[in-house]
């Protein structure tokens, strides 16, 4: 197994005032796609920020290519190659499609990924690219995020409920490219309700279950029983 | 006639009101900050203005080339020094510190260069005028126009085309998210206010060539550029210049009443649209 | 302990201690005339008169959430309102100032009508606006000397007392007089109803809305009461100084840079926090006045460090090391007396 690109260790963590994260261990392997699955106030989003940057925790609780950078601030955590695709969007309003994703590009990384690159992954946004974001549909928008955070050429891309308020032909179509957008070499890490979906693109999964990881494992070998345990607390 | 050159004179005027506000209107736009000291930096690039003169002996429109990059380097320090650190939900922090800047500034400007008004001298410039269809407009009066449109065209073209107005759009929508784009909102923000105080140098120089300035005169140049940006409506950069015509217009007429009244007029023109127009003539941000 | 030990109450050891210290302090102050020099008696009736502005400032942008940067409007108008008053309309100067307060309340409401558009800061720079029409407008009446401005004449000055001592002790008698009652006002106003909802509107706007407190209202009605009682002041403030001028009448240093200066520096949203203010802004004025400009940039510097590092001012910081309150304000859950 080659080196882990991304360490948790121990790593606790607050949202507001609140701990929302205790002692999470955590390891994203190099081109590997990691599901992270758990209830609603599990700690998923905490972790999306830790990782991220969006919440600053101390520098050794997360590690990146052997780095230290949990203290590290967002934009930083992002010029060392890490992108968030956040839910909800989040596309910048009075921005145009084509400056969404131009924005992405800013971090300055090189890589397979540029304006044409997206615009032929998805090429509806070509057609819509001076269009200002929000007057596209929920699917287009989350096409817009997802290659907003492809324009950064990450080695690690986070994907946060993509499809949260999505409808599910939608959802469909856009876990149909995910292979397609999670290419050679890069790793990916999924927050997902939909524990089906979330497993089927997935090769290892963490169920996070009040701050804590409940259960890992292998996506293809997880047993429902054990997952619905994991997840929801019950025996 | 003299009513046309009443008019014509009073828009001419609003081109420095825009200079006045430009800068205001661009902190607001990028990070909904109201800068207090606004006008008292005004009056500071106004004296810098007058030490390169000076001391350099230069014209003051060539000492803008020195000029402006301070201002710029002084507001990219005093936003990442002191002002970075309050902005945030409460409106408080911001406003008491740029009023302490603002006393501050003052009286610096009080202690260095004393309370006796002093003026730029531009030579020939000052006096030269072109007569169009039997008005004298003064050749001073043009420029700062001109240069108003030239800055507010520049800012609107950066705003609109260029990476750094699309960063500073971005980080104003949503400052997390710009975060995660590797936008770091402090330099954002501090590119943001170097530029406003480059324009604000502009500004000052301006008023310095045209009218006699001392240390206490910049709350009344924050009062104009802030009528300016509300007539014109919030975010709206060309906006901001009817705004700075009306405001002059209504001076200059008020003058042609009655001395007394000029700035009377003005605030009296800002209330009556304040009080139809709430939000200004063309809103872009809604707040 | 079972909950049915415990009561809730607003006093403490402290507040009560506070209270009888107050009336004692009080009592003293009441008395200066038969301790004090004249001097002293002059820079005590200032003191008073600052805290009194100081308290309304804080009123409206400590719970109210209304920075103004304005309120010299209302100084300058209770000002011109006592010259106007006595000097046309024949009025005792006591009568003139509490006109000066109607007055100051009804010119309030359409000015209040139209600055309430503004938000946030903007609202603060309206109210500056304000301020400057009224500067403006008053320098216009030539009957009150236009821009340079009138002394009061002779004549009104004895009808407040005839002798000069008399007239001395009566305005220190009523500079305490104003800051008692602006004090014991800004107090009772916020126990009341109206200041619950103030309360509510400082630590929640959106949930204050929600829960059916009329935000408008309750800030209109602390923006005219506030009017009201600076124009009082401004009155007052006059009277001791027996001339105007639009200039001195609505300068904004020295009727609002200073008030907001001695409440952040004292602890914002709090009714100690202008008391200790005015304490520290008249000592540190007598300790380094003699510099001039450089006092004034070090009083900027002290607020700004203040806002940046203690938002909450120096009560702020005492009271948070101590626990301490000395107006019973806020409500404490205390285990019952034993019997």
């Amino acid at each position: 197994m080659p080196d882990p690109i991304l360490k948790l260790n121990s790593l606790n963590a607050f949202y507001g005032d609140f701990q929302a994260l205790y002692g999470v261990n955590l390891e994203v392997s190099q081109g590997e796609v990691l599901a992270i699955i758990g209830a609603n106030g599990a700690g998923k989003t905490t972790l999306m920020r830790s990782i991220s940057g969006l919440t600053q925790n101390r520098a050794d609780m997360v590690t990146y290519r052997g780095d230290a950078i949990g203290a590290l601030r967002a934009d930083q955590v992002a010029a060392q190659g890490i992108a968030l695709v956040p839910e909800g969007r989040q596309l910048f309003p009075s921005l145009s499609v084509e400056e969404n994703l131009m924005i992405g590009g800013q971090v300055g990384r090189k890589g397979p990924w540029s304006l044409d690159a997206v615009y032929r992954l998805f090429p509806i946004l070509k057609e819509r690219r001076n269009q200002q974001s929000t007057s596209l549909s929920g699917g287009q928008q989350q096409m817009v995020a997802i290659g907003r955070a492809l324009m950064a050429n990450p080695d690690l891309i986070l994907f946060d409920e993509i499809s949260l308020g999505l409808a599910p032909i939608i959802i469909k179509d856009i876990y149909a490219a995910l292979p397609g957008i999670i290419g050679e070499g890069m790793s990916a890490l999924i927050v997902e309700q939909d524990i089906t979906k979330a497993l089927s693109v997935s090769s290892r999964f963490y169920c996070l279950q009040e701050g804590r990881v409940s259960l890992e494992g292998a996506s293809a070998t997880a047993a429902r029983e054990d997952i619905s345990r994991a997840y929801f607390g019950v025996e | 006639m003299e009513w046309v050159n009443a008019v014509v004179q009073g828009s001419l005027l609003g081109g420095l009101y825009a200079l006045f506000a430009a800068g205001l209107s661009l902190i607001f736009g990028v990070m909904r900050l109201v800068n207090i000291a606004h006008g008292d930096l005004i009056v500071l690039g106004a004296y810098l203005g007058l030490t390169v003169t000076t001391l350099l002996g230069l014209h003051p429109l060539v000492a803008l080339i020195l000029v402006v990059p301070t201002m710029a380097l002084i507001g990219y320090v005093l936003q990442r020094g002191i002002l970075n650190q309050t902005l945030g939900k409460d409106i408080l922090p911001p406003l008491l510190v740029t009023f302490g800047l603002s006393v501050i500034i003052q009286n610096a400007l009080l202690e260095t260069y004393s309370a006796d008004p002093q003026k730029m001298n531009a030579g020939a410039l000052e006096t030269a005028s072109v007569s169009v269809g039997g008005l004298s407009l003064g050749l001073l009066p043009l420029l700062t126009f001109g240069i108003a449109i030239v800055v507010i065209a520049s800012l609107q073209w950066m705003f609109y085309r260029t990476a750094l107005g699309r960063a500073f759009r971005a980080t104003s929508d949503n400052q997390e998210i710009a975060q995660l784009m590797g936008l770091n909102r402090r330099h954002i923000f501090g590119l943001a206010m170097a530029l406003a105080l480059g324009v604000t140098a502009i500004a000052g120089i301006m008023l310095g060539i045209r009218t006699s300035f001392d240390p206490s005169i910049g709350g009344g140049r924050l009062i104009f550029g802030f009528e300016a940006v509300i007539i014109g409506g919030l975010g709206n950069l060309w906006g901001t210049l009817i705004g700075g015509v009306i405001l002059g217009v209504a001076q200059t007429i008020g003058a042609k009443i009655d001395p007394g009244w000029q700035l009377l007029a003005g605030h009296i023109a800002f209330l009556v649209i304040l009080a139809v127009r709430p939000n200004g003539l063309f809103p872009r941000i809604n707040e | 302990m079972s909950t049915s030990n415990l009561h809730v109450t607003r006093t403490s050891g402290a507040t009560k201690t506070a209270a009888l210290l107050g009336l004692i302090v009080l009592i003293v102050l009441v008395a200066a005339p038969y301790w004090a020099g004249r001097a002293d008696m002059r820079l005590m009736g200032e003191i008073f008169l600052y805290l009194a502005l100081a308290s309304l400032w804080n009123l409206m942008a400590g719970y109210a959430g209304l920075v103004s940067v304005g309120q010299q409007a209302y100084v300058g108008f209770g000002g011109y309102m006592l010259f106007a008053l006595t000097m046309f309309g024949g009025l005792h100067p006591i009568a003139a100032i509490v006109l000066a307060g109607a007055l100051g309340a009804v010119i309030a409401v359409p000015v209040a009508l139209l600055i309430f558009r503004l938000r946030g800061a903007y609202f603060a720079i309206g109210t500056w606006v304000i301020a400057e029409v009224f500067r403006l407008s008053f320098a216009q009446v030539s009957a009150l000397g236009g821009g340079s401005g009138s002394s009061l004449p002779v004549g009104i000055v004895r009808s407040l007392a005839s002798s000069r001592a008399g007239r001395e002790h009566l305005s220190y008698w009523l500079a305490l007089a104003s800051a008692v009652i602006v004090i014991a006002a800004v107090y009772f106003f916020l126990r009341s109803r109206n200041g619950l909802a103030l309360t509510a509107i400082r630590d929640n706007e959106l949930a204050a809305g929600s829960l059916g407190i009329d935000i408008w209202r309750t800030k209109f009605i602390v923006y005219i009461v506030t009017a009201s009682l600076t124009a009082m002041i401004g009155a007052l403030i006059f009277l001791q100084k027996l001339r105007i001028s639009p200039d001195a009448a609505f300068s904004v240093n020295d009727w609002t840079a200073f008030v907001i200066f001695i409440v952040v520096i004292g602890g914002i949203g709090t009714i100690e926090g202008p008391i200790i203010g005015t304490l520290i802004f008249f000592l540190l004025r007598e300790t380094l006045a003699d510099l001039g400009t450089i006092y004034l940039m070090v009083l900027g510097v002290v607020a700004i460090v203040i806002m940046l590092k203690a938002p909450n001012g120096i009560w702020g910081l005492l009271r948070s090391r101590f626990d301490l309150e000395l107006f019973p304000l806020s409500y404490r859950v205390k285990p019952n007396k034993k019997g």
